[in-house]
C-alpha cells in the first residue's frame, strides 16, 4: 500500500489530538505551552502533504508562516509564564483562580 | 517500499515523542520528547520534499523554540510542581471529548474521499528547486504577509521583554502595572 496523501493527513489528526489532550489536562503551563507547539506542527503537516499533493508551493509559504506565529506565541507565552510565576509563586494552570468565585 | 519504512518511522517518532511530552512528570524530559518529535516532524517535511522546511524546522523549532524552552524551564523553579498531580481533574471528560473529536475526523476522513475527490499527485515543477519556488512566491506573491509578520514577530518582541522583565523598583517608587 504506497503512502498517500491520506496517511499524512491520519498522523496530523493524531498530533492534533495528543496536543489538545495535553492542553486539556496537564497542569503545568510550561507542558501546556509545548502541547500548543504540537498542535501547529498538526496543521503544519497537513498544510505540506496538501501542498505536496497538489503541486503548489502556496501551503508551504503557509507553512512557514504558521512557523513565525509558533515562534511569536511561544516567546509571549514564556514571558507571560515568567511574569506570573514572579507574581504568584506557582506554574499550575489550576492554582491561579483569580477570577474564580 | 522505503517510502513506507521512512513514513512509519518518522510518524511512529512523532507520535511517540508527542505521547511522552504530555505524560512525562519532568518539564525537562517533556522538552526532550518535545525535540524528538519535532525531528520526526522535520523527516515528515522531508519525505514530502520540503527541503527549505526541514531545514526550517530543525533551525528554528528544534535550536530556537526548544532552547527558550529550557531556559525558562531553568529560570522558572519546576520542583515543586513535580512532586504534586501532573493531571487536573477533569482529564477523563477531556480524554473523552479528544477520542470522540478523533472519531469524528477519521470518520469524515473515510467516508467523506468520495465527496472530495482529489486529483491525482501533481508532479513538481521541474528545472527549479524548492527553496527556489518558495522563494519566488514569498517575494512575489505574499510579500504583504510577509511584512505583515515581521511587524508581529516586532510586536511580540517588545510584548515578551515587558513581561519578562522585572516591574520591583529598589526605591520608593511604587511597582507599575503593565497593562
Amino acid at each position: 500500500m504506497p503512502i498517500s496523501t491520506g496517511h499524512y493527513l491520519v498522523v496530523s489528526t493524531a498530533l492534533l489530538l495528543i496536543g489538545t489532550l495535553g492542553v486539556l489536562t496537564r497542569r503545568n503551563i510550561v507542558i501546556i505551552l509545548m502541547s500548543l507547539e504540537l498542535i501547529l506542527n498538526a496543521v503544519n503537516i497537513n498544510l505540506i502533504a496538501f501542498s505536496r499533493h497538489f503541486g503548489n508551493v502556496s501551503g508551504q509559504i503557509f507553512a512557514i508562516f504558521v512557523i513565525t506565529i509558533a515562534v511569536a506565541e511561544a516567546a509571549v507565552g514564556l514571558g507571560i509564564l515568567i511574569a506570573l510565576f514572579r507574581n504568584k509563586g506557582t506554574v499550575l494552570a489550576d492554582e491561579i483562580d483569580l477570577l474564580k468565585w | 517500499m522505503l517510502d513506507a519504512v521512512f513514513f512509519y518511522t518518522f510518524a511512529l517518532l512523532t507520535l511517540g515523542g508527542a505521547v511522552l511530552t504530555i505524560t512525562q512528570r519532568s518539564a525537562v524530559h517533556s522538552a526532550i520528547s518535545l525535540i524528538i518529535s519535532l525531528l520526526g516532524v522535520a523527516g515528515l517535511y522531508l519525505l514530502q520534499q520540503a527541503e527549505f522546511l526541514f531545514a526550517v524546522q530543525i533551525v528554528l523549532y528544534i535550536g530556537g523554540i526548544m532552547v527558550l524552552f529550557l531556559f525558562v524551564i531553568m529560570l522558572v523553579n519546576l520542583d515543586e510542581a513535580a512532586k504534586q498531580h501532573q493531571f487536573n481533574k477533569q482529564w477523563w471528560l477531556a480524554l473523552a471529548c479528544a477520542l470522540v473529536v478523533g472519531a469524528e475526523i477519521l470518520y469524515v476522513l473515510a467516508k467523506g474521499s468520495g465527496a472530495f475527490p482529489l486529483p491525482p499527485q501533481a508532479q513538481p515543477p521541474a528545472g527549479m528547486g524548492n527553496t527556489e519556488l518558495i522563494s519566488v512566491s514569498l517575494f512575489r506573491d505574499y510579500l504583504l504577509p510577509f511584512e505583515v509578520v515581521s511587524l508581529l514577530l516586532l510586536a511580540a518582541i517588545v510584548g515578551s521583554v515587558i513581561m519578562a522583565k522585572s516591574t520591583r523598583r529598589a526605591g520608593s517608587q511604587p511597582a507599575r502595572e503593565n497593562s
